[in-house]
């Protein structure tokens, strides 16, 4: 996995809750045994018209926003399906960090599309229902809003037109650790090997 | 200490604290399918890897096969390249496989409690959300995505958190015709897609009690649309009488069953330990549900109607909105006035033998109604075999359903079994999304004697108020 460095991109919202993976990647494109090729289907069935053209509408195929890095959505994001499909899609397309709010016991994101993401180095950000209305606001004035995304202190820097706004968020330490050093999980598991078979040794199958 | 079924199981099968919450969770029982594996198998090979215990893994194939007469011959190139992959993964790895045209292939949630693979007190994962399924065993089961496969295969551990337990007691005794299905749409309801997040349930009380496995299966596999990983349900006699039944290939027999149900017996919530959340639902007054939405926990009761846009507990008025405009429906329509196109039957939710009597028991000298299509997929060649000896195939045949071959069929819709563009289905399934069945697709979630009345009158009815 490649270290999360620092960066600065432009911001896309999608304004909705609850957005499931079978919405970040439809099944049709789940077919593929291969890790790649998955970007262009991210969104598929809100991005594109039946005959593959784009809806102009949709956040991607907008000039301003399209290339964005970093996606904010409402709570509950990736919800549903496993399919770490989703995230590759989302990693695939080019975004590099979601922000989504969580409020209370509405979490930003669903527990294994959180997962899945720290896997593929895409950092998931909680900030407050308040904070990420405040960046919806900008997005809907500011079109191709940019943003910088830093985990090492992590901090988001919204570049609006009016002065930058500056959200602190608390990243999960060992996940944090893990994507600014661009470790492997398996390599990392795999120091703990005589620790397992012991506990093999331990039971029957 | 007091501990929870959840955390009893849990600290048997932590090999190591690694600091921050985290540990090396020990896995008993992996289970593969075709569409979240490739990658996974592909990535081990890449690094040199081997898979570690071949003997706790167990494949097959579900997910895009096709349900019908000539579902051998599988003609989308994609579908089969996965399928093929799916083979060649399991042979090289010496990894147990039930392909298609085995007679134990089928849906993964369906057969690994039919074969004896998933037993009280175990770990269970597999790259899919509905593993969940499992817990009604009283083990931990979830599911996890393609690189948590991969680790699974390299070290058949995962590196996990704990979740919080949460609480969810049945109280009561269900109303003839009202079914596990219908408890956990309504918890869903109540407590949305996100209320369980970060949580593993457990499901307690009278009427999980008095609930048979398959009932108890259909409750845990849900549990993940209320947004927990897992949902665990203690073992009782009724579990015991399970595994003992049936033709069980994978689970102990005579005195190593007698053995290991001594074992088993320890799998309960101690008294007086404590949840971090708890919830309770009496369901002595429950109705049949049916979903209106595009989200699980959009349901209401069979009686009732489509919602105003500001009465949704969970969702804000413009997500009730949206769901609506998908939906082509309006507030305050009456839920039995929505005219139905489709039925599927079937799925890792509600395609168990039990699933399909109670349908046929509604079905039977019925016809479907004009213009409705039905669908009947068994969720494994099992169930299709035991349902063929019940003549429960000739019911649904002759009353104008059609009688499939087991896979995941139209619950995603990934092989040719789908909705078109706003075709309106009533489905035993257990995801309403947008396009989950097909795009544009329309997906009311019921119980399977409420799609088998459904596909009789052509629209949703209250089932309690039919038989």
């Amino acid at each position: 996995m490649e270290k999360f460095v620092t960066f600065t991109g432009v911001v896309a919202g999608v304004d909705r809750a609850n957005i499931d993976t079978d919405a970040l990647i439809p099944k049709e494109h789940l077919k593929s045994i291969k890790r790649t090729g998955f970007g262009a289907a991210l969104f598929s069935d809100w991005r594109y018209n039946d005959d593959g053209s784009d809806k102009p509408d949709f956040v991607l195929n907008k000039p301003e926003t399209s290339g964005a890095e970093i996606l904010v959505t409402r709570s509950n994001c990736g919800c549903g399906s496993s399919r770490e499909h989703a995230v590759w899609a989302v990693v695939q397309y080019g975004f590099k960090a979601i922000i989504a709010p969580r409020q209370d016991e509405q979490p930003g994101f669903a527990d294994i599309f959180n997962n899945n993401c720290s896997k593929n180095g895409l950092l998931t950000i909680e900030l407050s229902d308040e904070q990420v209305d405040g960046i919806f606001q900008t997005l809907e004035k500011e079109p191709g809003v940019k943003a910088m995304i830093d985990l090492e202190n992590e901090k988001v820097t919204l570049y609006a037109s009016a002065g930058d706004q500056v959200y602190a968020f608390k990243a999960n330490a060992a996940v944090r650790d893990k994507l600014l050093n661009g470790l492997d999980d398996i390599a990392l598991t795999l120091q703990y090997d005589a620790d397992i078979t012991a506990f093999e040794s331990k039971r029957a199958v | 200490m007091k501990k929870t079924l959840f955390d009893k199981i849990w600290d048997a099968h932590v090999v190591k604290e690694l600091g921050d919450g985290e540990v090396l969770l020990y896995i008993d029982r992996h289970l593969v399918h075709e569409v979240t594996s490739p990658q996974a198998f592909e990535g081990l090979r890449l690094a040199g890897r081997k898979v570690r215990c071949p003997e706790r893994t167990f494949a097959t194939m579900d997910h895009n096969v096709p349900t019908d007469e000539n579902r051998m011959n599988i003609t989308d190139p994609i579908a089969k390249a996965q399928v093929d992959a799916l083979s060649e993964n399991c042979s090289s790895t010496s990894v147990t496989l039930f392909p298609l045209g085995d007679a134990r292939q089928g849906v993964i949630h369906i057969i690994g409690p039919e074969q004896g693979i998933v037993l009280p007190g175990m770990t269970v994962v597999c790259g899919d959300s509905h593993t969940a399924t499992h817990g009604a065993f009283g083990s931990i089961a979830f599911g996890i995505g393609t690189s948590e496969v991969e680790h699974v295969l390299a070290t058949q551990t995962l590196r996990q958190k704990k979740p919080k337990n949460y609480k969810v007691e049945f109280t009561g005794a269900l109303k003839p015709n009202v079914t596990a299905k219908d408890m956990v749409l309504k918890l869903i309801s109540i407590i949305g897609t996100a209320g369980g997040t970060g949580c593993a349930f457990e499901f307690c009380g009278e009427a999980i009690r008095t609930l048979s496995m398959e009932g108890r299966l259909t409750i845990c596999n849900m549990a993940i649309e209320a947004g927990a990983r897992a949902g665990l349900v203690a073992p009782d006699q009724i579990t015991f009488d399970y595994v003992a039944s049936g033709d069980r290939v994978y689970a102990p027999k005579g005195e190593e069953l007698e053995t290991a149900i001594d074992g088993w017996k320890q799998f309960y919530t101690d008294e007086g330990a404590s949840f971090d959340h708890e919830l309770t639902i009496d369901v002595n007054e429950l109705a049949p549900q049916v979903t209106w939405g595009t989200s699980p926990g959009m349901g209401v009761d069979v009686t009732g109607e489509v919602p105003a846009l500001a009465a949704v507990a969970e969702y804000a008025p413009a997500d009730v909105r949206a769901a609506l405009d998908y939906m082509g429906l309006e507030p305050g329509m009456k839920m039995t006035d929505i005219q139905i196109e489709t039925v599927f039957i079937g799925s890792c939710t509600n395609g168990r033998i039990e699933d399909l009597r109670e349908a046929a028991e509604y079905m039977k000298g019925k016809k479907v109604a004009n213009g409705v299509r039905m669908l009947v997929v068994p969720g494994s060649e099992a169930v299709r075999y035991q349902g063929e000896k019940e003549r429960l195939d000739r019911i649904f045949v002759e009353a104008g359903a059609e009688w499939r071959y087991a896979g995941c069929s139209m619950c995603l819709a990934m092989n040719a079994d789908k909705l078109a563009d706003k075709e309106r289905c009533a489905s035993t399934s257990n995801r309403n999304f947008e396009g989950r069945q097909g795009k544009g697709g329309r997906t009311h979630l019921v119980s399977p004697k409420m799609a088998a009345a459904a596909a009789v009158a052509g629209h949703f009815v209250d089932i309690r108020e039919e038989i």
